[in-house]
């Protein structure tokens, strides 16, 4: 049974596509048959950050408005062959989106793949609303910063009323992921620490993903930091996030690049 | 700042903290809270209506959430004696 997973966040720049692009490599590599999709209709960044930019013809504003079959758009990626990529179209308008266009490729979606993970645009507009609205589960990105959980918050709140499932009366299962995270500084009294953020949203965590060079170094090179960098910390928190999705107990560890004092000490803290 | 600064240097993450906390409790409310004054609004004037003849615009109601109590104010300017008279 397929799962549909929405990456979503409200606020911009929080790191969507790098969280969708690293859990999609993280899950595929375990074996599982994963297509990542790109909602951001106008603003596609997934196929760059893939590195499969140059391999686009067919999107999904092409499949959902019927022009292109399904298999001709989706992008199979040649490092890991069980992950699929559907691009966004970059030239058209998020209003050729529509509901009933998006419930069937989706609806088709399920039945090829183990996971379909929603890349949701910032904002609360068409886009993100249709990115999570026939989602099963939601994974809301958010940085240790005032302005992030705000909009996660009202993310959650639009998780809780406004998608297919929670229109149906069903529980929306949505999960923490907290990115950009310093936990010298969080220590410093300087950044939310995960207990603040946790506390305030009131949804269990995922994952914590350590603030990293590594996650520029990866998207500079069109390759997810769980593919070019996989013993890298970021890579490390991506790939027991991926565990927990599938549904395995990992013990909750803020990875560290650094060998030095403070990164083992607060390297082994526990949320 | 003073030269011993540092050593009384205030941490600013559990103002973020509180700051956040504040906000989203209204915002949470407020959000919730929206449609709930417009239903009321609508459904107490067709109550009053039934009964007396009053203008859309004089029935208010509002709602204001506070932090330790919430409070619905329901505000009916009744109409004068002069402008029932004349509208019989």
């Amino acid at each position: 049974m397929a799962e549909v997973l929405v990456v979503t966040s409200g606020k911009g720049g929080v790191g969507k596509t790098t969280s969708t692009a690293s859990l999609g490599v993280a899950l595929a590599q375990s074996g599982q048959k994963v297509v990542i999709v790109d909602f951001d209709v106008g603003l596609r960044n997934l196929d760059l950050i893939m590195g499969a930019e140059r391999r686009v013809v067919f999107d999904l504003i092409n499949v959902v408005q019927g022009d292109a079959k399904l298999a001709q758009a989706l992008i199979r990626d040649k490092r890991v062959d069980t992950l699929s990529l559907l691009a966004a179209s970059q030239t058209r308008d998020k209003d050729a989106l529509s509901e009933e266009g998006v419930e069937r490729v989706i609806g088709e979606l399920r039945e090829k793949f183990d996971w379909v993970i929603c890349d949701s645009p910032a904002g609360i507009e068409k886009g993100a609303a249709l990115a999570m609205k026939y989602a099963d589960r939601a994974v809301v990105v958010t940085n240790p910063e005032v302005s992030s959980v705000r909009d996660s918050d009202r993310i959650i709140g639009l998780l809780d009323s406004k998608t297919a499932k929670a229109e149906r009366g069903e529980r929306m299962e949505k999960q923490l992921l907290l990115t950009r995270y310093d936990p010298v500084r969080a220590e410093r009294g300087d950044m939310l620490k995960t207990d603040d953020v946790l506390e305030i949203l009131s949804i269990p965590l995922l994952g914590i993903i350590p603030d990293s060079e590594e996650v520029l170094k990866a998207s500079n090179l069109g390759s997810p930091v769980t593919l070019s960098s996989p013993t890298s910390a970021p890579a490390r928190a991506y790939f027991d996030a991926a565990k927990r999705l599938r549904g395995e107990t990992v013990p909750m560890t803020v990875h560290s690049d650094k060998s030095g004092l403070l990164g083992r000490l607060f390297g082994r803290r526990v949320a | 700042m003073s030269l011993f600064g540092f050593l009384t240097r205030r941490s600013t993450a559990p103002v973020a903290r509180d700051r956040l906390q504040i906000l989203l409790s209204h915002e949470r409310a407020f959000v919730g809270g929206n449609d709930l004054a417009a239903t009321l609004q609508e459904e107490i004037l067709r109550v009053i209506a039934k009964h007396i003849a009053i203008d859309r615009d004089k029935v208010k109601v509002n709602l204001d959430r506070g932090e330790s109590f919430s409070t619905l104010e329901i505000d009916v300017e009744m109409p004068t004696d002069e402008e029932v008279r004349a509208r019989a």
